[in-house]
């Protein structure tokens, strides 16, 4: 049952991420999404809540081919992407950002090294002066410029996400996918990186999927708010229609 | 037992494939170059103090153990010959590969561990970089071009403790020694030893590498990863040692 909520705006009506009938289990008895349908629009944010353990980070890591769906159509810019091979993969994950919970960044390079990491691998004819140039920029779009030649050892929690982002943003992604952006921060740092991601979508005009657990994440971020219940869509809506919703399970996200 | 016995050919089939994976990727362009020399710098250089103490105390021990007997038919002359030819036909590649599988195993075993459970690999994936390529590739190369390098350091280094060894007890100058030990030395018995080697460092860098990359999510599993990368990659050690032995056995 999907509770549709009312007046749900979108930014825009062509479709860039357009996943249906997303089935995924691991092992027998542990099925984890049971035909999911979620579709996302030219620069709209889609924030995707729900309990732990519903199935929303194994979703947006199915779309960019880290785990394999075992049924169902991922399309990603109008390509299925359950159909193509490793080279044909690639090309589309290029395109898209994948901002990790972690952040993920790579232990044992610096700060300068972990954002040209990507770059020098896929922008061969850039020459190391504008390489190191996009590195300082993406570190200016997320305020830290000053930790280039740090090790991500030295760095907090809230920089470690920033410096994330910064190296998500260096490929320019039409797609960023920000799984639990503001888990284990302050509230301080948790508004800020919210302000960042709304940032770097009024600027680049990005579609982005943010799943969190942080209700004022997605009220900033959010344009539209679907909850994950038992491996479907169980409820879709704005922040203020499902606030107001009339499904007690889905107001207690709210609370 | 049905159900550990299942696991053991998955285990096989996965190492195969893993295998297989590394003949496949390691030719293909782009080449890691960079990578591929910090990994033997990691491998290679950063492993010499090791591998040189244990090398001279193989060396210095066998010496010292070996003399009273040979010292009982009165051959103490065959010393030199007798201890450079063990340490190059087998204790130097098999104590050496012991300890590289305990270092370099263990260290790949873990560090690839610690980058699969912080969703490292998972982020080199998803910006389109081939990690089996960046991290597996490198370091298995780097594993078997650089103990066979060791192998043969830990060879000299062991044969000047062996000089030390025979000195404590009576006086031989050095350029006698060196003599002694040419002389007991044929390619027969270096080549066969050294090729061997190339095996062990593939083993270590392999078993390492798949341990850590297959690592299950958790910081538990870190541990495992590198614990039981040391233990299969001596095993390694062991078994291809005694093929090697055999097959050479075969043909001389």
């Amino acid at each position: 049952m999907i509770v549709q909520e009312k007046n749900i705006t979108k930014k825009s009506g062509e479709s860039v991420i357009d996943i249906k009938g997303l089935y995924k289990s691991f092992g027998e008895h542990n099925d984890v999404l049971k035909g999911v349908d979620i579709n996302v629009g030219q620069g709209e944010n889609l924030v995707i809540i729900g309990k732990s353990g519903s199935g929303k980070s194994v979703t947006i890591k199915c779309l960019v081919g880290l785990v394999e769906a075992d049924k169902g159509e991922i399309k990603v810019f109008g390509t299925d992407i359950t159909k193509l091979n490793n080279a044909e993969l690639n090309a589309i994950r290029i395109r898209i950002g994948f901002l990790f919970q972690n952040a993920a960044l790579y232990d044992s390079m610096t700060v300068r090294e972990n954002l040209s990491f990507p770059l020098k691998r896929h922008s061969k004819k850039l020459s190391s002066a504008e390489i190191e140039t996009a590195v300082v920029e993406a570190l200016e779009s997320v305020g830290l410029e000053e930790a280039i030649d740090k090790m991500p050892s030295e760095l907090s929690g809230g920089m470690r996400k920033r410096i994330g982002l910064a190296r998500t943003l260096i490929l320019n992604p039409e797609i960023i996918l920000y799984d639990e952006p503001t888990t284990g921060l302050d509230t301080i740092t948790s508004k800020e990186i919210s302000d960042l991601i709304l940032a770097i979508q009024n600027k680049n005009n990005t579609t982005s999927i943010i799943i969190t657990h942080d209700m004022a994440c997605a009220k900033l971020t959010g344009d539209r708010i679907m909850v994950l219940k038992d491996g479907v869509i169980y409820a879709e809506g704005t922040y203020e229609n499902l606030e107001k919703s009339e499904d007690e399970w889905v107001r207690s996200f709210f609370v | 037992m049905l159900t550990y016995i299942k696991n053991i050919f998955n285990d096989v089939g996965d190492v195969s494939l893993f295998t297989i994976r590394f003949f496949k990727e390691v030719f293909k362009p782009p080449y890691e170059i960079k990578e591929f020399f910090k990994q033997c710098y990691f491998i290679g250089y950063k492993s010499l103090p090791l591998v040189a103490i244990t090398g001279f105390i193989m060396g210095l021990v066998l010496t010292l153990q070996s003399r009273p007997t040979l010292a009982e038919f009165g051959a103490e002359s065959w010393l030199p010959g007798m201890v450079a030819l063990s340490l190059v036909k087998e204790i130097a590649p098999v104590i050496t590969g012991l300890i590289c599988a305990g270092k370099i195993a263990s260290g790949i075993g873990a560090e690839l561990g610690s980058m699969k459970v912080t969703e490292q690999i998972d982020a080199m994936e998803v910006s389109a970089i081939n990690p089996y390529k960046y991290l597996v590739v490198t370091r298995v190369l780097a594993a078997t071009l650089m103990i066979p390098l060791l192998v043969v350091f830990a060879d000299g280094v062991g044969i000047i403790g062996g000089f030390a060894g025979v000195n404590i007890h009576s006086d031989v100058n050095m350029v006698r020694y060196s003599e002694q030990v040419i002389k007991s030395l044929d390619f027969i018995d270096v080549i066969p030893a050294v090729i061997k080697t190339f095996f062990f460092g593939f083993s270590i860098g392999l078993v390492g590498c798949y341990k850590g990359f297959n690592a299950a999510n958790g910081t538990e599993s870190v541990g495992k990863a590198a614990n039981s990368a040391v233990v299969v990659a001596s095993l390694t050690v062991f078994i291809l040692d005694m093929m090697a032995v055999q097959i050479v056995d075969l043909f001389y």
